[in-house]
């Protein structure tokens, strides 16, 4: 069992907050996603939680006991470094042994738990090396070697896959997957790069200038962002915003008005919205499709083919750039003018201060785990 | 060598344990022994020489003492020799620094060129570091600069030349010489590693542009020595200022006073002249000048090179 | 012939001719020592002779060269493994746990080392005659860590930063005492630093003159006693100087060569990463 509570937690560095109240709940087993753009914090955040920086104010907790004081190496945690932080003078061996080393384990206990940890991660016949012999992709497993030796209630991850190479970095995404499976324990992993979150993740946390600005699993925060800063930041590529005008309010939708003069009807509870306010469109360039009798017209200025699809980078008549995905066998050329529809049901609409507005019907996986719950063996 | 610098901060208070990474660790008890021992280092001889700097004490005549009251200082400050040897140190600091990074710098540029023997020529290069002020001193004396004897001197007479006093003639200049002689291989060996360190590719990407070796020289390697000229001066600056061996060996700070500097008058006027009193007060002064270098050079240098 | 090789050509023959005139003074030394003493006054400069031991032996014979020798190692080592001893704690405590005053208090280190020393000679004379320390050789070893204790903290401290924090970092979270993060991280990881550092130590305590003349008779003298014993009848003994001279500093400037690559990476003084 370990479950991580953080309760009003803050940091300060001198004068500047950089956390600024963080509340959140880490399951047992759960894999927690930590994710927002550069220099938002998630980095102080994680070694707030595994002591290597001190908690300005708040409360840590880890199965019910205030941690806050309590020092790294006995919070029964393990942490891999973005750098991965190997010990250079150290054979991989000595470097996964280290902290039994110091635990004071004896020398052949040591061995077997080193070799268990090798045969995981297939480092068996590299025990030897020193890092420097070692590639990009064998150090960063030496690195996850190291923090599973310790057998950890909690890993923790700060951008492990960061300095990897796009197919490396696919190919650790889905070890990573594989291991926490196999290891059944709580893992806190930090990113900028939404598509390592959506992809791995039982919860992500976007952060953003040291807030939360939504956590849930990854279709809630793709279905039912909670602001634009969430509905931009998830999905690839971005969700397109468009300025908007309500025109009417029904219980089943609220129709607006686009630019254009398109007129839709979105599903969506009105809340307070009124007849005449300004609103955002939201529509993700998966959510439309070109069509004849298109709600927005515009010229195609970039085309990007990757094959299985393509997306045109679409110039709408009053200037506004919109990404639109579409088939890859369509023939459209650079400078063809196109008509674009879209789909109510997936648009989003957000209020005058980017907060969305409520939809009518929660998506039916939206409370999908990654990870089919099992018991803890 | 010794002790100096009122301008400290006050070593206890200083030592906060900065917000980077949280540890139990008390940097204090870790801190502690280098500044405390430093500091008794400079502040008890510091002590006991203003003590005495306010008193009549000399070791040749024990029938005077007692309080001097500002006399000793009095009697220096009006004394022309305390400003002849002010000047002095900084003309000879000044000097020494300007031979050494200039000469050092062209140096540099050469022995990063690849040429044959390049290793062996750069150990010859160094060799001057390794030998002792007292050493160097004897040999430049003796050897080269000897009017009668020495090798400089034959070489002017071979050209029908009067033979050059360099001692007598130009004091202080020959003891800029020596000293700087002793210094250029550190210089050389900081810049031509700063050279070595340049990105080969910055080279490459001026070369494309059409830099030629001059243009090379000033706008892409000079720039880049600019920290590694700045440790130049800081650290020559501080051995500099205390220049003692070179002098006494070589001219005893004469003729006159032509090449006293402030530390060789301390031992004139101590070691000589056994006036502990008078002494004392111009090491204060020494101290104070120490403190102004310190504050004003060294500060605004090392600030950039400390990060 | 191409004209690289040409350059080559012309660049060798400046580099030799720079290199020989800065070696050269050292040269003539050493030459001077395998002559006789009309030899080494002789004008012309006789730059062809007969070598001779002579001035060696009568070195040997008017001093014991190895007694001295050994001061100077013993003091020298000593010094240097002092202050790196009472350095490491303070220069690790400044790189990874920096206040506010770190800086500060580390130029008021080095500003320590501007004044001269002559300045409290008498005060630190009358300590040692008091406290028995005079002519000892851990009264001078005591000196000259305190002389070299600024460099040496700042050296250490320059290295130390360029220790990536993340592999301490590491170390705490694998449950690292501070005591074992120094002994099996910090000091292995820079150990090349700590080399050079402890090298330059070795060669400023080597050559220092001042506290050494003043401070010691012959018991702890070190070399550069042994080399003033020499040079008091001015000019007058030239090769036997010489001679005296070449022995004092052979070793030093063999250990200066020998290390070199190292000693340069530590004299940068973080100017160069
Ligand atoms: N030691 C520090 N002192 C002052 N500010 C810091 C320090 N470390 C990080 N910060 C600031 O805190 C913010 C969050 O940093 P970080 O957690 O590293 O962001 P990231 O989300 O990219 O990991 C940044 O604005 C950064 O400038
Ligand atoms: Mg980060």
């Amino acid at each position: 069992m370990s479950t991580i509570v953080l309760k009003g937690i803050q940091k300060n560095y001198g004068a500047v907050q950089v956390i600024k109240g963080i509340d959140l709940s880490i399951d047992d087993r759960e894999f927690c996603v930590f994710v927002g753009p550069s220099g938002c914090g998630k980095s102080t955040l994680l070694r707030m939680i595994a002591g290597l920086e001190e908690i300005t104010a708040g409360d840590l907790m880890i199965d019910g006991q205030r941690i806050n004081d309590v020092p790294p190496s006995e919070r029964g945690l393990a942490m891999v470094f973005q750098s991965y932080a190997l010990y250079p003078h150290m054979s991989v061996a000595d470097n996964m042994g280290f902290s039994l080393r110091l635990a004071g384990v004896p020398k052949e206990e040591r061995r077997a738990k080193v070799a268990e940890a090798a045969r995981i991660l297939h480092l068996d016949n590299l025990l030897d090396r020193k890092p420097k012999e070692l590639s990009g992709g064998q150090r960063q497993r030496v690195a996850i070697g190291r923090a599973i030796v310790r057998k950890p209630k909690v890993f923790l991850f700060d951008e492990p896959l960061s300095n990897l190479d796009a197919s490396l970095r696919v190919q650790m995404r889905i070890e990573l997957a594989r291991l926490h499976d196999e290891l059944a324990a709580t893992m806190i992993y930090v990113t900028h790069d939404q598509i390592e979150a959506m992809t791995m993740a039982d919860k992500i946390v976007v952060l953003q200038s040291g807030i939360v600005e939504q956590a849930g699993t990854p279709l809630e925060l793709y279905h039912h962002p909670r602001n634009q800063f969430v509905a931009g930041f998830i999905g690839s590529p971005k969700m397109n915003f468009l300025p908007a005008k309500v025109t009417a309010v029904t219980d089943t939708a609220t129709t607006i008005a686009l630019p254009s003069g398109a007129s839709l009807d979105i599903p969506v509870r009105a809340g307070g919205q009124k007849v005449g306010y300004a609103v955002t469109l939201g529509v993700r360039p998966e959510h439309m499709r070109l069509a004849g009798e298109g709600e927005l017209l515009g010229e195609v200025m970039v085309v990007e083919r990757l094959g299985g699809e393509t997306f045109l980078y679409t110039q709408l008549n009053d200037g506004t750039m919109l990404i639109v995905q579409a088939d890859g066998e369509i023939p459209t050329g650079v400078h063809e003018r196109i008509s674009i529809k879209l789909d109510p049901a997936a648009c989003h609409l957000f209020d005058g201060e980017g907060l969305a507005i409520e939809r009518m019907e929660r998506h039916p996986l939206a409370n999908l785990r990654r990870l089919p719950t099992r018991k803890a063996s | 060598m010794a002790s100096t610098t009122t301008a400290a901060p006050v070593p206890g208070t200083s030592t906060t344990v900065g917000g980077r990474s949280q540890r139990n660790v008390k940097t204090l008890p870790l801190v502690a022994p280098s500044v405390v021992i430093l500091f008794l280092w400079m502040i008890v001889p510091l002590a006991m020489t203003l003590w005495f700097s306010f008193q009549y004490y000399n070791l040749l005549d024990p029938t005077v003492g007692g309080f001097a009251g500002f006399e000793n200082y009095t009697f220096l400050l009006t004394d022309p020799s305390l400003w002849t040897a002010m000047i002095n140190t900084i003309f000879l600091v000044f000097w020494v620094l300007v031979i050494t990074v200039g000469l050092g710098t062209l140096l540099a540029v050469l022995f990063d060129q690849d040429f044959y023997g390049r290793s062996i020529a750069r150990l010859l290069a160094i060799a001057p570091f390794f030998v002792m002020p007292t050493v160097s001193a004897l040999v430049w004396k003796n050897m080269l600069m000897h009017p009668v004897n020495g090798l400089f001197a034959f070489f002017t007479r071979s050209l029908g030349l009067p033979a050059i006093d360099f001692f007598g003639s130009f004091p202080l200049t020959s003891v800029i010489i020596i000293v700087a002689w002793q210094w250029l291989p550190f210089a050389l060996l900081i810049l031509l590693t700063a050279i070595q360190s340049l990105d080969s590719e910055q080279k490459e990407a001026a070369r494309m542009d059409g830099a030629g070796p001059f243009s090379m020289f000033f706008f892409i390697i000079l720039p880049h020595l600019g920290r590694a000229i700045s440790v130049v001066i800081m650290i020559e600056t501080i051995f500099l200022l205390s220049v003692f061996a070179e002098i006494y060996v070589t001219t005893s700070g004469g003729p006159g006073l032509a090449s006293t500097n402030l530390a060789f008058l301390i031992y004139l006027r101590a070691l000589r002249e056994y006036d502990v009193g008078g002494a004392s007060a111009a090491g204060v002064i020494a101290v104070i000048l120490a403190n102004i270098v310190a504050v004003f050079l060294v500060r605004s240098i090392a600030k950039n090179i400390a990060d | 012939m191409h004209p690289k090789t040409r350059e080559r050509l012309v660049l060798t023959v400046v580099g030799w001719l720079a290199a020989g005139l800065i070696f050269f003074p050292i040269f003539w030394m050493i030459l001077t020592s395998f002559k006789t003493e009309v030899e080494a006054v002789a004008t012309p400069p006789q730059l062809f002779f007969t070598p001779t031991l002579e001035n060696y032996i009568t070195v040997r014979e008017r001093a014991d060269y190895v007694h001295f020798a050994i001061n100077s190692i013993v003091i020298s080592v000593g010094a240097t493994l002092l202050a790196t001893l009472i350095a490491v704690p303070a220069a690790y405590a400044m790189a990874f746990f920096p206040g506010k005053r770190t800086k500060d208090l580390l130029l008021w280190m080095l500003s320590t080392k501007m004044m001269p020393a002559v300045g409290v000679l008498i005060p630190i004379y009358l300590l040692f005659r008091d406290t028995g320390a005079i002519d000892t050789r851990w009264g001078l070893i005591v000196v000259y860590t305190l002389m070299n204790l600024p460099i040496v903290v700042w050296m250490l401290y320059t290295f130390f930063k360029e220790v990536p924090k993340d592999i301490l970092e590491a170390g705490r979270m694998d449950g690292a005492k501070p005591k074992q993060e120094v002994w099996m991280l910090l000091l292995p990881l820079s150990l090349p630093g700590i080399a050079s550092t402890a090298l330059l130590s070795i060669i400023l305590c080597w050559n220092e003159a001042f506290w050494s003349l003043n401070l010691t008779t012959s018991e702890a003298a070190p070399l550069t006693t042994f080399i003033a014993s020499f040079s008091a009848p001015e000019g007058l003994f030239w090769a036997k100087l010489s001679a005296a001279s070449t022995i004092a500093i052979a070793p030093i400037l063999v250990f200066g060569w020998m290390s070199q690559r190292q000693l340069v990476r530590g004299l940068t003084f973080g100017a160069v990463k």
